[in-house]
């Protein structure tokens, strides 16, 4: 059989999807010698040796099997006691809070707990490129609202409004945002809770980021009032502990919805994995101070980077949050795809383009500032030759 | 000395590398370059930052002899001015790299840089030990260092990273 003629197993659906446009600058930069790269979505810290050593001792004891479907209790007890301590919201560990492998598993079991068939799902961008693949496997119809660099990319809620229906059944809004790196303000928060009680929406709430904003008291869409009812609360380890690799995130929401998400978590996945749930444990037991450590230095470098962007001329916001920076590339002239390939063909820069990200993407790009100062200033100086040359 | 939160953030990153430019330090701590440069003028008159030095890694330096010891002292206090009369007359010679009081089994603990062991061995017997007030002292020589200041040594900070995720 030619290659080409088994494409016909590939379920509809699947291959519908569209190519992630992240994969081919992946592929682009992984061919060159000498790459800066600002297009990588994680963390440069590696995890704090205390978890490290937490996740060994738990192997070195034997704790090799399964845990519970919903996780370690100890774990759940810990997440209660980190959300109630952080974000002034309280689930009861042992039905209101499940540990996934991931934020990411934890935004795919919402959407399929969620969605029936035709369910249309709101998604706020610029986003991160899972919601909307996710989305349409799991049956539904995405629907985006667009924000916009003029305002920073806050959400305007008559935009948000206007793309309701009837078959309207949730809307994922993710802060700090990735791409963006912009936080939701209280009174944005608060229109949103607003309008999903008005219309009876639930709200996928990504919180992957809540650890790295950097300016004000964090708030979580659980805590806006009224909200803990309607809200799929997700989070992780993943960038606040930099955790990327262990796959651990987790997931809060009222008992029902929880319940849910849970049913398919046990016969998709089972359990997280559980020297990862030791490692996480010691997280949020004893890995504030890393933490603390961690988003200083992350804010530094949006300082200087975010003010050096600037001054070479493609104009940026102060985001609030994550470690993305995303520089306006328009008075180049040229489009998101081509400053991205050209910058890293030229000048062997890598960032991604914004339009990866959803149309309202196009014209910016993403940089990533977690990456050591001094490639900082050398990617800064190669952008600025770049920039000189077109 | 009260400090601002601005001196404070400058001082921890200074600490981590002095050489920072005054230029990417002012856009760090988001103030202009003038007055970065004022509050750094401060803080070394007031020698809160008192010196800029650079570690080294001696073992790489070929053709330079060196030793380190570290110096467990016990000594007897004396009425009114306590340790500090000893510490003082310890730490003024030049090869004593650090002295400090020490709570537990022992009193001061002395670093000390020397050519050989012999050297060292001569400064223990000959000028150590003979102060009045020092009652006992046992030396240990550093066989290898890992670890200095927070920094490692042999670090192999390569980034094990993908180069574009989403
Ligand atoms: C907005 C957002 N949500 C979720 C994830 C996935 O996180 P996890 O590693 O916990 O699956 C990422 C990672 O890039 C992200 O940027």
């Amino acid at each position: 059989m030619k290659p080409q003629t088994r494409k016909k197993y590939v379920s509809k659906t699947v291959a519908g999807l569209k190519p992630s446009g992240i994969r081919r600058f992946f592929d682009l930069a992984s061919s060159m010698d000498g790459v800066i790269s600002l297009g990588v979505g994680e963390p440069d810290f590696v995890t704090s040796w205390s978890i490290r050593e937490a996740s060994i001792l738990s192997l070195e004891q034997g704790y090799t099997s399964y845990t519970a479907n919903a996780g370690l209790l100890e774990l759940r007890q810990e997440i209660a006691a980190y959300l109630r301590r952080k974000f002034h919201v309280d689930y009861c560990p042992e039905t209101e809070i499940f540990v996934t492998v991931g934020a990411s598993q934890a935004i795919d079991l919402a959407l399929r707990a969620i969605i029936n068939p035709g369910d249309e799902v709101i998604i706020v961008e610029p986003s991160f490129v899972a919601y909307e693949p996710l989305v349409v496997l799991a049956g539904g119809k995405p629907v985006a609202v667009h924000t916009s660099g003029e305002d920073k990319f806050q959400l305007n809620p008559v935009h948000l409004e206007r793309a309701i229906t009837e078959r309207t059944k949730a809307v994922i809004i993710c802060s700090p945002n990735n791409p963006t790196g912009t936080v939701l303000s209280p009174a944005e928060l608060e229109a949103i809770a607003r309008l999903a009680e008005a219309y009876d929406l639930l709200v996928v709430a990504d919180e992957i980021y809540a650890e790295l904003t950097y300016e004000g008291v964090y708030m979580s869409m659980a805590a806006v009032s009224g909200m803990r009812e309607r809200t799929i609360l997700i989070s992780g380890f993943s960038k606040g502990f930099a955790m990327t690799g262990w796959r651990l995130g987790f997931a809060a929401a009222p008992e029902e919805i929880l319940q849910a998400m849970l049913k398919i978590h046990q016969y998709a996945m089972m359990c997280a994995p559980t020297m990862a749930q030791y490692g996480a444990l010691e997280a949020l037991r004893n890995g504030e101070r890393d933490v603390v450590e961690m988003r200083n230095s992350y804010r530094r470098r949006r300082n200087y980077f975010v003010a050096s962007l600037n001054e070479i001329g493609l104009p940026c916001h102060l985001p609030g949050g994550a470690f993305y920076a995303f520089p306006s590339i328009k008075p180049t002239g040229l489009t998101s795809e081509q400053f991205a390939e050209r910058l890293l063909i030229e000048e062997k820069v890598a960032v991604v383009p914004g339009n990866v990200f959803g149309q309202s993407g196009e014209g910016y790009i993403r940089c990533s500032y977690a990456s050591s100062l001094e490639q900082l200033q050398e990617a800064i100086k190669r952008m600025k030759r770049f920039l000189a040359r077109l | 000395m009260k400090l601002s939160d601005k001196e404070l953030e400058i001082i921890e990153i200074l600490e981590k590398d002095a050489r920072t430019p005054i230029d990417v330090l002012a856009k760090m701590v988001d103030l202009p370059v003038e007055e970065t440069e004022v509050l750094v003028k401060k803080l070394e008159e007031a020698k809160v930052i008192v010196q800029y030095t650079a570690l080294i890694d001696w073992r790489k330096a070929d053709g330079r002899e060196g030793v380190t010891a570290m110096i467990d002292v016990k000594v007897t206090p004396k009425r009114g001015v306590g340790f500090d009369e000893v510490a003082e007359r310890i730490y003024r010679f030049p090869e004593v790299k650090s002295v400090y009081l020490m709570s537990g089994a022992y009193d001061l603990s002395v670093v000390i840089e020397g050519r050989s062991m012999a050297e060292i061995a001569q400064f223990v017997s000959e000028k150590l030990s003979t102060l009045d007030s020092v009652i006992s002292t046992t030396t240990h020589f550093i066989l290898k260092k890992y670890k200095h200041d927070g920094i490692v040594f042999d670090q192999g900070d390569q980034d094990r990273r993908i180069v574009v995720s989403p």
